[in-house]
């Protein structure tokens, strides 16, 4: 017989209706080839011994019975994941931002953080947009698209925008007051080198084509008579 | 909010009206307002709309961090009738000197 072929079996004692088989008991104790293993094996069906299970360690009887019952907390098994993105948004799609600061800047997409962000840039030099990171819900996708391939995002996370944590040391009352006022303000040199090494890149890719500068340049705003549930971005 | 650059005047959301609160012949129900919004003129139409945010300013006498208005905020509910108004909920309910007045429609959360 072929190794790994065989037919479906089917029912030795099919029903006549439900309950009934067709064969009685002494009828299925021949077809069933009870009588032949018997014979094979001298008279008596064969058997086999009992494994002897390890005796279990003596536990001592707990001191504590808790009074009622611990429920057990229900098994949980979602993953966290980033938010899913749009099939609209790809990297290099231009998008328009709808709030904070620079709302209605129209600035280039790179690529989604971890945390499910977006991350974004003007070109700075274009209009005034950083390397940011930007929600999702807060963006409109264009259907225009900027070659991104000379740009190398690999290296920002979110860990990259968040905020610096300072190291506490003056307490004495005089260095108090002067030392608050020094780090605030100004940009580290290498935030401002990495903005400039991401949007080098990205500008000669953008001056290739034809108005996209004075367009990425431009906000964009709502006129009269436009209704934003007609238009297509 | 920045107030170096005061140039450009860019309208990003909607205007609407707030036309009452949700009622029938002789009982109003507070919670829920009721907002025409421009250009929106069939049951369709609001669709788009659906969950994106709204705000109700005004003027008050007494500055409240640091400026005289103030916000309430809401958002778009559902579709009321065939023609195009829309049910909104605000986090506390709009007052009833808002009726008529103008809200703003914008166009976050947004989903294109």
């Amino acid at each position: 017989m072929a190794p790994q072929q065989r037919k479906p079996h089917v029912c030795r004692n099919p029903d006549l209706i439900r309950g009934v088989g067709k064969y009685s008991r002494s009828k299925m104790y021949h077809k069933r080839g009870l009588w032949a293993i018997k014979a094979k094996n001298g008279g008596a069906f064969p058997k086999h011994e009992k494994k002897v299970a390890d005796a279990a360690p003596a536990v001592k009887p707990p001191k504590f019975y808790p009074a009622d019952d611990v429920k057990k907390p229900l098994v949980n098994k979602r993953k966290a994941r980033p938010t899913k993105l749009r099939a609209s948004i790809t990297p290099g799609t231009v998008l328009i931002i709808l709030a904070g600061r620079f709302k209605g800047k129209r600035v280039v997409f790179l690529k989604q953080l971890t945390s499910g962000l977006l991350l974004v840039t003007g070109p700075f030099k274009i209009n005034g947009v950083p390397l940011r990171r930007v929600n999702q819900s807060y963006v409109i996708a264009t259907s225009t698209k900027v070659d991104i391939s000379g740009v190398d995002a690999q290296k920002f996370d979110d860990k990259y925008f968040g905020k610096k944590v300072e190291k506490k040391k003056t307490k004495s009352e005089g260095e108090f007051f002067e030392a608050e006022k020094e780090e605030k303000n100004t940009l580290p040199q290498d935030k401002k080198d990495d903005q400039k090494s991401v949007d080098a890149a990205l500008i000669k890719s953008i001056e290739s084509v034809p108005d996209l500068k004075s367009y990425l340049g431009a906000r964009f705003s709502l006129k009269a008579g436009m209704k934003p549930h007609e238009l297509v971005f | 909010m920045v107030k170096g650059r005061e140039g450009e005047r860019i309208r990003l959301y909607t205007r609407g009206t707030v036309l009452g609160y949700k009622r029938s012949k002789s009982n109003q129900y507070p919670n829920t307002s009721l907002v025409q919004i421009e250009g929106v003129n069939t049951k369709e139409e609001v669709a788009w709309y659906a969950g994106k945010k709204m705000a109700y300013i005004y003027k008050a006498k007494v500055k409240k961090n640091g400026s005289h208005y103030r916000c309430i905020w809401g958002k778009v509910t559902r579709p009321h009738g065939n023609t195009g108004i829309v049910r909104a909920k605000f986090k506390s309910n709009l007052p009833p000197k808002s009726m008529g007045a103008r809200v703003r429609v914008f166009m976050y959360p947004s989903n294109i």
